[in-house]
Parts: C-alpha cells; sequence; structure tokens
C-alpha cells in the first residue's frame, strides 16, 4: 500500500511540475534546415529574451522539417527545398513558404596550403559524379594556373540526411549538367554515385575539415566559421564569382512570384553567385489544426513578422543575405494570409 | 629426442599463457584509453558554470550542460516510474510460475525485448506517442527508455527470486502469513539486493541510450521540465556537438562524456557494492 | 477449523464453527476481528486479485511484444506491397527515384557485424581462458573482470564519439600508406569500433562455461603428462565449444543492432561497398540517418521494413544463442 501511495505521489509530482512549467510560458517547436540554423539559433536567442517566447528548433535537415510538418508534431518547418506536389498532398492543407533569408551553397576543400580555387559548373558536376578524381586534373588546373595544385585524389563528401542544401545544390546541378540531370537527379535525398555522407551541414564541414583532399559543398557561415577555404564559380554571365554577401543579394535580384517558391540557382545577375538559394520557413495557412492553439498561431505569426523585419539585421553579420525590400514585402503578404479558422490572425 | 619433443611441448605451453595475459590486457587498454581520452580533452571544461548554464548559439563560446542534465534525469524518472512496478511484478510473476507453459512464453518475450535494437524502439515510441500527441515529447522518450529498461528488470528479479530458497515462502505461508504479503513482505525484501542491482544497472544501460531519443525526446536548447514538450539528454549532447565541426563544441561534448561517463561507471560500482553489502546469504 | 486454512484468505468470511456461534460475538463479526488481530492492520490484496495482477503483468510482456511486432509490420505493409521481395535484393536506394533496395544495407550490417566478431573473438576468447582457467580468483581476476563490464556499461555514443577522434585518422593513416582513399570512416573502423563494444557478452559467457569444465576431466589430462595448454586445447575448449558459441551469437546479435558508434564512423555512404575500406551503411545506421525526414509513404515504411528485418534477425539470433545455452545446460 505504501508503496502504491508513494508511486502515485511521484507520478502526481511528476505532473504537476509538468503543468506548472507548461502554464508559465509558450515554446513553438520547428525543426528542419541546417543551412540557416546559425542565424536561426542567434534570432530564437534574442527573441526569447526580447519577447520571452521560447522557440526550440532543431536542425535535422529540411527533409526531417518538412517530414514533421506533415505530421503536425512541429508547430514550423524549416527548409531550402520548395515542398513537392507529393509532399503537399500528404500534408492535406495549403502550406505557406515564407522566406527569411538567402544563402549560398558553397564549395569548401581541404588541400595543404588552402589555395584560392576557382571551377566552372560542369567541373563541380563532374567532381560530384566521381568523373574527375584528382586534384591535379587537367581541366582543374586550365582554370587554375596561379594555384599550387597538389597530386592528391578528390574524396567527395555529402550529406547523409534530407537536406535543402542539396536540394539547392542538385537543383543547380541539373541547371548545368544533363549527365547529372538524368543520373542522379534534384531531391533532399540523393543516390550518390560517390564519396562520404555526413549529418547536417555541420557534419559536412567537420569531415572535410578533417579528411585532407576531400571536396564537399555548405552554407557559407559553416566555411567560415571553420577557416575552410571555398571555391568561385563561374555563372551564367561567364564571370568566376566568389560567394559573398553582394553576390547572393545579387542573385535574389530576380522575378519573385508571390508564394515565393523560387529558386536563385544559375542567376541571370552578371554578379550573382550561382548557387544561392532563400530558405523557407514552411507553416499551415489554415492555423486551427490538432494540437494548435490560437495563442500558438498567433505567436507564430509574430515570430514570423519579427523574423522578416527586425530579426533582418542579425543576417548580414552572419554572412546571410538579408532579404530585399521586394522580397519583406511579399513576405508579409503571405504572413498576413495566415488565417485561425479562417480569420486573418494579423490585421 | 624425446627431451627436444618435451621441450617443444613446455616452450608452448609458456609461449601460449603469455599470450593469453598480452590479448587479456590488450582488452583494457580500450576502457583506458577512452577515460584517458575524456579526461584530457574534457576535464578543462567541467566547472560549475558547465554544470548549470544553458548551451549557447551555435559558434558562440562558453555553454554549459544544464538542461541536458535536467532532461536526462526527467527521462530516466519516467523510464523508471513505468518499468520498475511493472518489471518487478513481472519478475515475480516469471520466478512463481516457473513451471506454467504460459510462463515460457512469457521469459521468451522478455529475452526477444532486451534484444531488440534501440533503434527499433525509437520508431515504436514514435508511431504509439509522438505521432498520436501531435508532438515530440520527453514522455515519448521516457517510454521508450522505459521498453529498453524493463526486460533488465524482469530478468533480474526472476533470477534474484529463483535464488531465495522456498522454504523460506513455505514458512511464512504456514505461519498464515496470506500469499501476497508473504511474497510482497518477505520474499522481495530478501531478494531486495538482487532487485536494486536491476534497477541500478538498468538505468545505467538506459542513462547513455541516443537512438530511441532521437525521434522522441528530440532535443531542446532550453531547460525544461515540462514532460510534454521536447527535452535535451546528455547523450543527444554529445551527439550532437561531436558531429559538429567546430572545436569548442568539441571540447564540451568531451565534458559532457566525462560526466556521462563517470555517472554510469559509479552506477556499476554501486551496483556491485550493493550486492555485497547487502545479498542475503542462504 | 485448521488455522492454516483461514490464513488462506483475508477478509473473506468463513463460515464460524457450531461452538464459537453459541459465543457472546456473532459468527461473522468474531472471524472479521479475529483475521483482523492476526494481520495487524487492515489487509489490501485478496490472493485471487493478487494472482490475477501477476498474470496481468506476464500477459503484458508478451502483449508487448506481439504489440511492437504488430506496429513495424502494419507501417511496412505500404512498401511490402510495393517491392515485394525485391527489397532484399535491390541494390539501389535512391529516394528521389522511389527506388528501394535494401541489399546495401544488408551487405554493410554482415560485413561489419562479422568483420567485428572475428576481431573480437580473439581477445574474448583470451580473457576467458584468462578469467576462467589461469586466473580464477584473486586481484588480478577481480581486475580483469571489473574492467571487462565496465567496458560494456560504456554508452555507445561515448564509443562513436571517441572512434572519430582515435580510430578515424589512424585508419586514414593505414590507408595511405596502403595506396586507398583516405576515408579514415568506413566499415574496417567501424568493425574496429564495433569489436571492442562486444567483447564482453561473449567473453562473460565464455568464462562461466570454461569454469564449468568439470575439474576431474582436467586433471585426468594432467596426470597424463599434458601441459596446459594442451589441456584448454584438448579437453577445455572442446568441451566448452557450445557455451563459446552461445556468447558469440549474443555478440553477434549485439553487433547487429548497434547504432550511435556505428553511425559515426561508418561514412554514410549508400552504395553498395566494394571493400571494407568502403564507406557504408549499416541496416541501423540508415534508420536513424533517415528516418525523421523520410517525406513520403513508400520511404517511410521502407525504412520501417528495415526496421522489421532487424528485428526479427536479432530476434532469431538471440533465441539461437539462448537455445544453445539450454541445451547445453540440459546435456550436463
Amino acid at each position: 500500500m505504501q508503496k502504491l501511495i508513494t508511486y502515485s505521489l511521484a507520478c502526481m509530482i511528476l505532473l504537476c511540475i509538468s503543468g506548472a512549467a507548461a502554464a508559465q510560458q509558450q515554446e513553438l517547436i520547428g525543426a528542419g534546415a541546417t543551412f540557416p540554423y546559425p542565424l536561426y539559433s542567434k534570432m530564437f536567442d534574442v527573441y526569447s529574451k526580447e519577447y520571452g517566447v521560447k522557440v526550440n528548433y532543431q536542425a535535422i535537415g529540411s527533409g526531417g522539417g518538412i517530414r514533421q510538418l506533415i505530421n503536425k508534431t512541429v508547430g514550423f518547418g524549416g527548409s531550402d527545398a520548395i515542398m513537392s506536389d507529393e509532399d503537399i498532398k500528404a500534408a492535406g492543407a495549403p502550406v505557406l513558404h515564407v522566406p527569411t533569408c538567402a544563402g549560398s551553397v558553397v564549395i569548401t576543400y581541404n588541400l595543404p596550403g588552402n589555395p584560392g580555387i576557382s571551377l566552372t559548373p560542369d567541373l563541380v558536376a563532374d567532381i560530384f559524379l566521381g568523373k574527375v578524381t584528382k586534384w591535379n586534373d587537367p581541366r582543374i588546373i586550365a582554370i587554375n594556373k596561379a594555384a599550387k595544385i597538389p597530386n592528391m585524389p578528390i574524396t567527395v563528401v555529402h550529406r547523409s540526411d534530407g537536406s535543402g542544401t542539396t536540394n539547392i545544390f542538385s537543383d543547380y546541378m541539373g541547371k548545368v549538367s544533363k549527365e547529372w540531370k538524368e543520373k542522379v537527379g534534384t531531391g533532399t535525398s540523393l543516390n550518390w554515385p560517390t564519396g562520404l555522407g555526413a549529418k547536417g551541414n555541420p557534419g559536412v564541414a567537420g569531415l572535410v575539415a578533417q579528411t585532407p583532399g576531400s571536396a564537399g559543398y555548405v552554407e557559407l557561415i559553416y566555411a567560415i566559421q571553420n577557416k575552410m577555404p571555398y571555391a568561385a564559380i563561374r555563372n551564367k554571365k561567364g564571370a568566376f564569382v566568389r560567394p559573398t554577401l553582394q553576390s547572393t543579394s545579387a542573385a535574389m535580384n530576380v522575378s519573385l512570384p508571390d508564394d515565393m517558391k523560387v529558386s536563385l540557382t544559375d542567376t541571370d545577375a552578371p554578379d550573382g553567385y550561382p548557387l544561392a538559394g532563400l530558405t523557407w520557413i514552411l507553416v499551415y495557412k489554415e492555423q486551427a489544426y490538432q494540437g494548435h492553439s490560437e495563442a500558438k498561431a498567433k505567436e507564430l505569426v509574430r515570430l514570423l513578422r519579427w523574423m522578416t523585419h527586425e530579426g533582418q539585421k542579425y543576417a548580414e553579420p552572419m554572412q546571410y543575405a538579408p532579404l530585399s525590400k521586394r522580397t519583406v514585402a511579399k513576405a508579409e503578404a503571405l504572413i498576413e494570409s495566415i488565417t485561425y479558422n479562417g480569420k486573418n490572425i494579423l490585421k | 629426442m624425446k627431451e627436444k619433443h618435451l621441450q617443444r611441448r613446455i616452450v608452448a605451453d609458456r609461449l601460449f599463457r603469455g599470450l593469453i595475459i598480452v590479448l587479456a590486457f590488450i582488452c583494457m587498454l580500450p576502457m583506458f584509453l577512452i577515460l584517458f581520452f575524456i579526461m584530457k580533452n574534457g576535464i578543462s571544461v567541467i566547472n560549475w558554470g558547465f554544470l548549470v548554464n544553458l548551451p549557447r548559439p551555435m559558434g558562440e563560446a562558453g555553454g554549459g550542460i544544464s538542461n541536458a542534465l535536467a532532461g536526462s534525469g526527467i527521462l530516466v524518472l519516467i523510464a523508471s516510474l513505468i518499468s520498475i512496478p511493472l518489471g518487478i511484478l513481472a519478475g515475480i510473476y516469471l520466478s512463481e510460475y516457473r513451471k506454467v507453459r504460459f510462463a515460457y512464453f512469457s521469459r521468451l518475450s522478455v529475452e526477444i525485448l532486451q534484444g531488440i535494437p534501440s533503434i527499433v524502439i525509437g520508431i515504436i515510441a514514435y508511431i504509439w506517442i509522438v505521432l498520436p500527441m501531435g508532438s515530440f515529447s520527453a514522455l515519448s522518450g521516457g517510454v521508450a527508455l522505459g521498453i529498453m529498461m524493463l526486460p533488465v528488470i524482469v530478468m533480474s528479479t526472476e533470477e534474484t527470486l529463483k535464488l531465495i530458497p522456498d522454504p523460506l515462502k513455505e514458512a511464512s505461508l504456514a505461519l498464515g502469513v496470506p500469499y501476497p504479503r508473504t511474497i510482497l513482505k518477505v520474499i522481495l525484501p530478501a531478494g531486495l539486493s538482487g532487485i536494486v542491482t536491476g534497477v541500478i544497472l538498468g538505468i545505467a544501460r538506459i542513462g547513455g541510450e541516443t537512438a530511441p531519443l532521437l525521434f522522441t525526446a528530440f532535443g531542446s536548447p532550453f531547460m525544461s521540465l515540462d514532460i510534454f514538450k521536447p527535452v535535451n539528454s546528455l547523450p543527444l549532447l554529445v551527439f550532437n556537438y561531436a558531429t559538429s565541426p567546430y572545436p569548442e563544441w568539441h571540447t564540451l561534448a568531451w565534458g559532457a562524456s566525462f560526466v556521462l561517463v563517470v555517472f554510469i561507471l559509479s552506477l556499476n560500482i554501486l551496483a556491485k557494492m550493493v550486492t555485497r553489502k547487502w545479498k542475503v546469504q542462504f | 477449523m485448521n488455522p492454516t486454512d483461514e490464513a488462506g484468505t483475508d477478509s473473506q468470511s468463513m463460515p464460524a464453527p457450531a461452538q464459537a456461534r453459541g459465543g457472546a460475538l456473532p459468527a461473522k463479526e468474531t472471524t472479521r476481528v479475529r483475521s483482523g488481530a492476526a494481520y495487524g492492520s487492515r489487509t489490501v490484496l485478496s490472493e485471487p486479485v493478487f494472482k490475477r495482477i501477476l498474470y496481468l503483468s506476464g500477459i503484458s510482456l508478451l502483449l508487448l511484444l506481439s504489440a511492437v511486432f504488430a506496429s513495424l509490420f502494419i507501417a511496412s505493409v505500404p512498401a511490402m506491397k510495393h517491392h515485394g521481395f525485391g527489397f532484399l535484393i535491390g541494390m539501389v536506394w535512391d529516394p528521389v527515384a522511389g527506388r528501394f533496395g535494401a541489399l546495401p544495407f544488408l551487405v554493410g550490417t554482415l560485413l561489419t557485424s562479422f568483420l567485428a566478431l572475428l576481431i573480437s573473438l580473439v581477445f574474448s576468447l583470451a580473457v576467458s581462458i584468462f578469467l576462467g582457467e589461469y586466473f580464477r580468483s584473486g586481484i588480478m581476476s577481480s581486475f580483469i573482470k571489473t574492467v571487462v563490464e565496465l567496458l560494456a556499461g560504456i554508452p555507445s555514443v561515448i564509443y562513436g564519439f571517441w572512434g572519430l577522434f582515435f580510430f578515424v585518422p589512424a585508419v586514414r593513416w593505414v590507408e595511405l600508406q596502403i595506396g586507398v582513399l583516405p576515408y579514415g570512416v568506413g566499415i574496417l573502423t567501424s568493425a574496429l569500433v564495433l569489436s571492442i563494444m562486444i567483447i564482453p557478452y561473449s567473453a562473460s559467457l565464455g568464462r562461466e562455461v570454461i569454469g564449468l569444465v568439470p575439474g576431474d576431466l582436467k586433471e585426468a589430462a594432467f596426470s597424463l603428462g599434458a601441459t596446459r595448454f594442451e589441456v584448454i586445447r584438448k579437453i577445455i575448449l572442446p568441451y566448452a565449444r557450445s557455451g563459446i558459441l552461445a556468447g558469440v551469437m549474443l555478440s553477434l546479435g549485439r553487433a547487429l543492432g548497434e547504432t550511435m558508434a556505428v553511425t559515426m564512423v561508418i561514412g554514410n555512404s549508400n552504395m553498395l561497398p566494394k571493400s571494407i575500406f568502403s564507406p557504408a551503411n549499416t541496416m541501423a545506421s540508415i534508420i536513424a540517418n533517415e528516418f525523421s525526414e523520410a517525406t513520403g509513404t513508400i520511404y517511410l515504411a521502407s525504412l520501417t521494413e528495415i526496421a522489421l528485418v532487424l528485428f526479427v534477425v536479432t530476434a532469431v539470433i538471440n533465441i539461437a544463442g539462448k537455445i544453445i545455452i539450454i541445451k547445453m545446460s540440459v546435456e550436463r
């Protein structure tokens, strides 16, 4: 009997603590892309300090973000990949893609002496297809006459998880290489013909940093934070462009559809970096669904508004391109269309 | 001629003995290597701040593991609440009804349950709790860990109770003590050392588990005591930080590993001491 | 009425003997008062209720196992309908094209597990012989026994973490010397880490059976002039053969399902591995990598089907090991 009492007491205490904790603060749960994770974690840290609302975002990859949003186990998803038709059907309701910033996917590598390297689109494709296997391949040397390139085999590093970064990369590859389009295709999880897999942008950066002669694709900030070199890539207009804040913003200068589901790769802008991409926060347009209260929906909308306005000032210091004025306007229109039970949340 | 043959056999015998000793000692190496690595790399981070601070955003210095410690605590608590009562009762059942045909299938189930890979249990908890609930939570993580802890408790309880001689139970029944009371107040206390050992070893087993938490507890950068919300845990933190490229996070991971390993090794040693001190000899 | 009859029940009222009925208190009250006085406080459970609770606990174990199997099976049905048996021999895992073949992971799992088993066999056998024959007791024995048991207690993620910083650079150095692509990660590295993790399982069982070899068998051999080495080779090992085999099966079961340590050092490549230096994926690691983000019903169901296969395979191996142990104890 005593044991029964003690046991029930323990259970009740546990529930009480939970209840008390829950009553105190709203917590928003999101998951998805690692691409913008450094920026998001800074943004959410600041947001929780200023507004007291905790945002718990786990960087499990864009594929994970989309999946968990479909399962309605998170309140919002983060993704650098536009949801496919099959995914939208699985979600069962319209999902808004609210852009938060733009970043660049860079080709980072590990070579002795960190030489600066330029690459053409077809070279990148052939390296990641496994056709160009040595760093001192004549095609690479031809456009990098000034660089000291050793005779080393190229070890390709790609993502092992479902990734929006992979999506941006493969989207570009599909545009510039017919062989890539047929053999590998575009998506968040690919059938890679060669190479090692690592989890998340951090995983790829870590593996490249540790493996001599390796090359991988990561978001710009990961290469910068780890002091790793990255390549300049020849864009559509023929210029070799290095991924910087300016070249990323320049890539955003394209015609933008209202739903903001647009790819920035292989940009027409003359000084734009060809491997730039937008990253989005995915939310359901109609917020009244299982487990989602009106209070939570309001907090979510407030968060989105903050991220696209006041929060934008945190983008530049982290080498993410803040949204241009046109993009912010489109984002606002999307946020204002979010409804709860049919009624717009933001007036 | 015979002498040489004998010599060869004796030399072979000596060599073999030497080989066995060398190989056995090589087995010790990984243990000490791991402890050495962890201590060398992690000890620099361990300070009071480490234990009470929250993790900092990516790339920022400082930060601690307080929410991971709290999360691990909550997960272990939930898992224990689920598995200990059921486990002990099931262990009693298996030891009391040894001859019954049905108990044979129960025991088989326990043995299979014990061998299930932890990642599969994570999937089960995802299907059973996360999906219906619509959210990741400490509860789902606790349930997954509870399912893993259950066989340990059942088997150790059963083993302990089997060792208690029948005359003890029969004497109690003969004195008029009703059956439930006999079991709960006479037999269980006699086997307490074994049962407590089982609980301690069960906690040691699940305290370091990561795979089932990947899609149940989910992780969190905040301190959270709510069982219906996601929660961070020590092994998850080690996994996330270890696979990142930041040296600062690597050091934090070593520090967290240090705490984790010290915790689990102490539990194992505690279990041994409990057996030695509390074991009732018959 | 005998006191022992009353001891069997608590709050049930019993027909009091005729004599007592004639006494001061009515029969029912007598019994109740007697029950209360005999047991000191109000009793909680009656025996039938308690036995039912025990029985239910026993059932719950069976129910739990069945529920686990059922959930996995039901969740895998969409994939099973889609691929049929080709799933297990399909060589391509291509989520984009919707083609799911699990062969790379089966091969990855088998290669890492058996390689790990091979490496660990030598050491665990050595430890078993050390503890079971040469040093059965004493400080040396307790020391080695404790350390080996603690090896089993170290969490998998820490093995992976340590493997990442110890084995991977080492294997990378070896690969550079041989001239193979210096991945560092791959099947060999995972097998090395895995082998350390599974040593305790076969070592402890092996130690037990070696220690149980009857003394008179050994003494007979010694009295005929055999050296210790020969006794071990010709008497002990053959006698303990099945126990050692059982330990090996337990180790194998553990190796097959190991997730975290393997995921961190195997290289995560979905292609069929070409050599032990190739990166690969095991059934457990592909689930860990891709489960939380599998979009599309067939994709998710395929991963769950892999989990089902993993479940069945580890269950079969564990049961096989247990059967060997039981047959062994019966023989003796």
